[in-house]
């Protein structure tokens, strides 16, 4: 897939930019890059705009990952996007409970560009 | 986490921190130093190097350890550490927020690294957003009999000290 619209949620901006370098560097084409520092600007942006992938952090002031996660599930124009959690908690419940609410993948900080290749890349390669 | 860093029992959280802590912290800083900086970092046995750190990050930690992890150093390695993870330069003088940015993630990869090695901390403890002071005229007050882990790095010749105050 080329011109790939993805949404980057994470309250460090130094962290949303290491995460589109990261993508950048594997591979993926990138088209409009969408940054949210929290949930809550993470659900107004896919609102207004069609997104082919969500990478978001859990730990988040404002509205938490996870509860972003939730939401999402509520919109009608986000049913099918991708989603991969990016976050320091690495704790089983927490990636339990992630990908009960619709998450398709999980990144634990810090991370390698080849850990970000090998978890979104095949998510890219399903039609929507 | 690094395969070859053995996770470590928590000992006793209220007793005597001890050296597995110590390098529990260290092999945690080193890997995300690493990883998410692209820099290596080394331990200061004899402490770090004086300068004025008056950049620092802290993080929470709530659970079955309480506590606060701090990292600590001075305007320019701040400003080294935003400009590696970042890929461009970023001035000292300028660009404060990417700075503060920068060390308060750094702070909190290093606390989530943590927890991962001690055995029972990773499900059991959580992690607050961090927070970041700037400036060296405060002192910080706890309501807590503190214990204290710290461990002094050296990152591209300048002093960083990472300090975990134990409250419980």
């Amino acid at each position: 897939m080329a011109n790939i619209r993805a949404l980057i949620v994470d309250d460090s901006s130094v962290m949303r930019k290491i995460v589109e370098r990261c993508l950048r560097q594997a591979g993926v084409e990138l088209g409009t890059v969408y940054e949210a520092s929290n949930g809550a600007e993470g659900l107004a942006v896919v609102s207004g705009n069609e997104v082919d992938l969500i990478l978001s952090d859990i730990n988040m002031p404002v509205m938490d990952g996870l509860e972003f996660v939730k939401n999402l599930q509520a919109a009608a124009n986000a049913k099918g996007i991708p989603i991969v959690m990016i976050t320091t908690e690495g704790a089983e419940a927490q990636v339990t409970r992630a990908l009960s609410l619709g998450a398709k993948g999980y990144i634990r900080k810090p991370f390698t560009p080849d850990q970000v290749k090998q978890h979104v890349v095949p998510l890219l390669r399903v039609d929507r | 986490m690094n395969p070859d860093v053995n996770t470590i029992a928590p000992g006793s959280v209220s007793g005597h921190p001890n050296e597995q802590w110590r390098s529990a912290l260290f092999a945690a800083a080193a890997e995300v130093f690493e990883l998410m900086v692209g820099e290596a970092v080394s331990r200061q046995e004899d402490g770090a190097p004086d300068g004025a750190n008056d950049t620092t990050a802290m993080v929470g930690l709530a659970g079955a350890l309480c506590g606060v992890l701090s990292i600590r150093c001075n305007v320019s390695a701040a400003a080294s550490i935003a400009s590696k993870m970042l890929g461009e330069p970023v001035q000292s003088a300028t660009c404060v927020e990417h700075q503060l940015d920068a060390l308060g993630e750094i702070c909190n990869m290093v606390a989530g690294n943590f927890k991962a090695r001690v055995e029972g901390l990773q499900e059991k403890c959580m992690l607050s957003v961090p927070t970041v002071i700037t400036g060296q005229d405060y002192c910080l007050h706890s309501l807590a009999d503190n214990e204290a882990v710290e461990v002094a790095l050296l990152f591209q010749g300048q002093g960083v000290i990472l300090r975990l105050e134990i409250h419980g």
